[in-house]
């Protein structure tokens, strides 16, 4: 499992622990995250993610 | 051809630069920085400290790899002196430098009222504070905003005793109601917090308060509030209110010119958060690149970074009609500001309460329809 940092605001998503509460169960994995999907703390798009440091 | 100029290598600069990207490859873009225009996220400036950053771990990507990333030419250290609307074209000392659209995309700075004091604004502004506090072992901020919070939080869970001084009587004043200023501020406990403080004079090594009290303290941090950089824009004859006017187009009122970020006012409104950047950046591009599209923002909930109480506010629009409705226990606090019609107009949320922002986000109304 691996976790995504947004560049813009710092906010992580953990593929583990996932989103329940915006419907992405715990374990999706960043690839099968919909292609429109934003960060929801700050609405950078999915494809200004990157890898967090581990 | 002649290309679009972005004056500014901030969130806004540079958001505005990818979206005309990735509409238009052959578009020239030309970015102007007055530093060293390396990309930077500043709202993770205020949390660094505990999420283990340093001053040169923060840059995401270097001037050089924006450029490259971009198909831009990004100019660093470089001032625009002045703006020539009828000319189109800019000023960098000597140089005259034409544009067919130009973005202005200046930023704020931060309010200063007292001359001793730091204040972070910029990744060097953050090395300088870091290297202040080498050594150093207390703390002190004005301002118990967003900012002051967030500061205040992260140097605590570093380690620095810190006190927060503020005019108001709670942390976040305008923006979340006291039960929740009062959940926080217990949330944050090792930090001193000085309600009411009027600050007569800062010293070197303590702040003194109009009733005549002092504080010892190492560094003073400044986090008082923000002023949007609006010389450049008037000077050149753009309308301008507290920020530059801007159309829902982006539109200054100087043909050609957009402005966009926390140097710009739309319908009164001048929002210095990122989000707001993410909705007009979109606008921006179509429209520089000839489209006339106009800028919508949905209900923006503001995320507080203290790691120690986490928190979100999204404040009802002032002179709004209604009431706070507040919910609390010892895992959090949940106000709710209703209208008269019993419609959600605003929310704070802290401490577990924070779980229901996207339900209660979905509820408000849009910040501009």
């Amino acid at each position: 499992m691996k976790r995504w940092q947004c560049v813009v605001c710092g906010f992580v998503y953990d593929e583990a622990v996932g989103m329940p509460e915006e419907g992405i169960a715990a374990g999706t994995k960043w690839e099968d995250i919909p292609e429109n999907w934003c960060c929801p703390d700050c609405g950078v798009a999915k494809s200004d993610f990157e890898m967090a440091e581990a | 051809m002649e290309p679009v100029v972005i004056v500014g290598s901030g969130l806004a600069g540079y958001q505005s630069a990818k979206e005309i990207r990735r509409l238009d490859s052959n578009v020239p873009l030309l970015l102007v920085s007055m530093d060293s225009g390396n990309f930077y996220s500043k709202p993770m400036l205020s949390n660094a400290f505990s999420s283990g950053k340093n001053p040169d771990s923060l840059v995401i990507k270097t001037a050089a790899q924006m450029a490259d990333e971009l198909d831009a030419k990004v100019r660093t250290d470089a001032r625009v002196d002045a703006v020539f609307p009828n000319d189109h074209e800019i000023s960098i000392g000597a140089e005259r430098l034409h544009y067919s659209k130009l973005v202005l995309a200046l930023g704020a700075d931060p309010l200063r009222l007292h001359a001793d004091a730091l204040s972070v604004n910029d990744l060097s502004g953050y090395a300088k504070f870091r290297e202040a506090l080498e050594g150093k072992r207390r703390v002190a901020i004005i301002g118990a905003g967003l900012v002051g919070c967030e500061f205040a939080d992260d140097l605590a869970r570093a380690g620095f005793e810190v006190d927060v001084f503020d005019i108001a009587s709670q942390p976040l004043g305008r923006l979340v109601t006291p039960e929740c200023g009062k959940w926080m501020e217990n949330a944050m406990k090792s930090i001193a917090w000085h309600w009411g403080a009027k600050i007569s004079k800062i010293e070197k090594g303590s702040i003194l308060l109009e009733d005549g009290s002092a504080f010892q303290t190492d560094i003073v941090l400044s986090a008082v509030g923000l002023k949007p950089r609006i010389g450049l824009a008037q000077d050149a004859g753009m309308e301008c209110a507290r920020g530059i006017l801007v159309s829902r187009q982006l539109e200054t009122s100087a043909r050609d010119v957009y402005a966009i970020g926390d140097c710009m006012e739309v319908e009164g409104q001048v929002l210095p958060f990122v989000m707001p950047i993410m909705h007009a950046s979109r606008i921006l591009a179509q429209n520089v690149l000839g489209k006339r599209e106009s800028l919508v923002y949905p209900a923006m909930p503001v995320v507080v970074k203290t790691p120690s109480c986490p928190a979100v506010v999204s404040p009802p629009k002032p002179g709004s009609i209604g009431a706070w409705h507040t919910e609390a226990d010892t895992d959090g606090v949940k106000s709710v500001f209703l209208g008269e019609d019993g419609k959600t107009l605003g929310f704070a949320l802290c401490g577990k309460a924070v779980s229901e922002k996207n339900l209660l986000a979905k509820e408000l109304p849009a910040v501009l329809s």
